[in-house]
């Protein structure tokens, strides 16, 4: 007989009740889905059926317009983030990865990780602007905080390449460690992070010189050096914090963004790959691609709270600010 | 002296107790308690090596073990977690299971050393005298966990606040049944040499076929017949008790298998140290000579 287990107070339901609630949305890759999970009760709420290998997840339309790169159906699909009813396709180029909005809201920046392209789309239009040729296997997407300039990762040239978005033009390019896969602007604009998955570094770059300023390293007592694979990374509001996360090395490492040293490592699943705060930057969220599941970081304690199951392989995240 | 002699004092003591009443139970209670209690505040050592080899184990075998746990959640955690974390309600235990075994075995030092006459001579039941010295012993124990969580909290194993309060009763009934558990071996036990004995046929035994240092379905995976042999130690109901009262939950079947165990240990205990009934007056003084 399997004991029933109580929980014995209810402080840690009011605790979360206090909170405020937001929705989160987590891409699937491999169940063709996207969980949407309340982020106060930590619950998965809903599933929806959305393309093929979802992977690149994120909102538009003030959170209205919920977005994900559907990649074996070569289209970015776009849902009402309230009903989470489908509205329409927007073109993409072939195998979309992963995408970022300028700041105004429009246009969608995606990198087509088959055609070594960065596609330019006009989301009210549903036109392509234009193509960006850039290195071979694009991934990494950041803009910075003004809008002027846009960063892209080539996963197998291994640099960051600097678009000038007013001519969708690239200016510059930075070579980096091996297999770059995000890129992060700090809140000034000043800095962009760079993750290296194979390199297992990740690379701090000044946005005007476009000079590498240093490198965040990473040791984990107990962890093969192989394992730490950093991939997401997240820079906290007040750009004092970043948050890396290591892949199958399960940890999100929290970094001192002024120091580049890192303060902590955090257990989370396997093969942690993308991240997402919630609005008040209260909770941090989590894909852990081989444990099927998302892990709840408190921002404030630094403490993983909650891993909750999702569906096979969640890739992508993102939270509504309702 | 032949314990049977005291049945003949039977008038005397009933009239003793009537006369000081409940006060008199309290003082004999908190004799027995504070001898307890004293007895392990003096012995530095022995509190040293209570924590030291809890620690030991933190801070070196877990370290070594980190992959132990594979990748699940198991319950009461609601996330991953580290080897430490989940070894430190079985280190707890180990705590418990020392001290209960030290101080019921001590018994039999009292025994040697005369100190046991004064307790057998005691005009109250023998059942009174036998839980008021379990309490004793519950609350060195609770003592020395507290220490240990505390120290084991700046090793990042920093359970709910909520906890620290939570794991109270678990740690104490724990303590009970064990210590219980102890009493009842004691009574077997002629001389405190054989304390190696109990080392290797009840200490370690309990400690590794149990839940304190691996997860039951790693057990489990390895063998079946084990899985089955650790569920029914009563060692492992007390470090799930413990472990979820920890982490602010109830396992109802813990509580009820550590209750029953209790319930048992203690009544054979109780029979054991019955002078007229029970093995103490079947064996004789020690050394064997009747």
């Amino acid at each position: 007989m399997r004991p029933k287990h109580l929980l014995l107070s209810g402080v840690f339901l009011l605790s979360a009740a206090t909170a405020d609630a937001y929705t989160v949305f987590v891409s699937n890759e491999k169940d063709n889905t996207v969980s949407v999970l309340d982020s106060s009760t930590m619950e998965v709420t809903k599933t929806i059926k959305v393309g093929q290998r979802p992977r690149g997840i994120t909102l538009a339309k003030n959170g209205e317009w919920l977005l994900i790169c559907a990649s074996d159906d070569n289209t970015v699909q776009v849902f009402d983030a309230r009903t989470h009813q489908f509205i329409k396709n927007l073109p993409s180029g072939p195998d979309p990865e992963l995408f970022i909005l300028h700041p105004t809201g429009n246009p969608l920046y995606i990198a087509n990780e088959d055609d070594n392209i960065v596609t330019v789309v006009d989301i009210d239009k549903g036109s392509v602007v234009t193509e960006i040729p850039v290195g071979v296997e694009p991934e990494g997407m950041g803009v910075s905080p003004d809008g002027t300039i846009l960063v892209n990762t080539s996963e197998t040239t291994n640099m960051a390449h600097f678009i000038e978005t007013k001519s969708n033009r690239t200016i510059d390019h930075v070579l980096v460690d091996a297999r770059p896969r995000y890129a992060e602007f700090t809140p000034d604009g000043a800095q962009v992070w760079v993750s290296s998955e194979i390199g297992g570094t990740v690379s701090v770059i000044d946005v005007k010189t476009r000079k590498p300023l240093g490198k965040v390293t990473f040791q984990i007592n107990g962890v093969n050096a192989d394992a730490i694979q950093p991939v997401g990374v997240r820079i906290t509001k007040d750009g004092k914090r970043a948050f890396v996360a290591l892949g199958p090395a399960n940890r999100v490492a929290v970094v001192d963004v002024p120091s580049m040293k890192v303060e902590r490592y955090l257990l989370v699943g396997q093969r942690v790959w993308q991240l997402a705060f919630t609005p008040d930057e209260k909770q941090l969220f989590t894909t852990n691609g081989t444990s099927n599941d998302v892990s709840v970081i408190d921002v404030e304690k630094l403490r993983v709270v909650k891993s909750v199951k999702v569906g096979r392989y969640p890739w992508g995240v993102v939270i509504a600010p309702f | 002296m032949k314990p049977v002699a005291m049945d003949s004092l039977a008038p005397a003591t009933e009239s003793f107790r009537s006369r000081s009443g409940i006060s008199g139970y309290l003082a004999c209670f908190n004799g027995i308690v504070w001898r307890e209690v004293l007895r392990f505040v003096h012995q530095r050592e022995r509190f040293l090596s209570a924590l030291v080899r809890p620690l030991v184990w933190l801070f070196i075998f877990a370290a070594g073990f980190r992959q132990v746990l594979g990748v699940s959640i198991i319950e009461p955690y609601e996330t991953y977690v580290l080897y430490e974390v989940f070894v430190t309600p079985g280190l707890i235990g180990m705590i418990l299971l020392f001290n209960a075994m030290q101080s019921s075995l001590s018994m039999v030092y009292d025994r040697e050393t005369g100190a046991m006459r004064t307790l057998l001579i005691s005009p109250f039941p023998r059942w009174f005298l036998l839980i008021s010295k379990l309490i004793g012993s519950g609350a060195v124990s609770l003592l020395q966990a507290y220490v240990f969580l505390l120290i084991a909290y700046f090793w990042e194993i920093e359970p709910p606040p909520l906890g620290y309060l939570t794991v109270m009763p678990a740690l104490f009934l724990s303590s009970l049944m064990l210590g219980a558990l102890a009493l009842f071996i004691s009574s077997i036990i002629k001389q405190l040499e054989n304390f190696a004995g109990v080392m290797n046929f009840v200490i370690f035994p309990m400690f590794f076929a149990s839940s304190a240092l691996y997860p039951l379905w790693r057990i489990k995976e390895a063998s079946p017949l084990l899985y089955e042999i650790c569920r029914i130690n009563p060692f492992t109901h007390a470090v799930e008790l413990i472990r979820f009262a920890l982490y602010v939950k109830l396992d109802l079947g813990s509580l009820a298998a550590v209750l029953g165990y209790t319930v048992v240990f203690l009544a054979a205990a109780i029979y054991a140290y019955n002078p007229s009934k029970g093995l103490l007056g079947r064996r004789g003084p020690p050394g064997g000579a009747a």
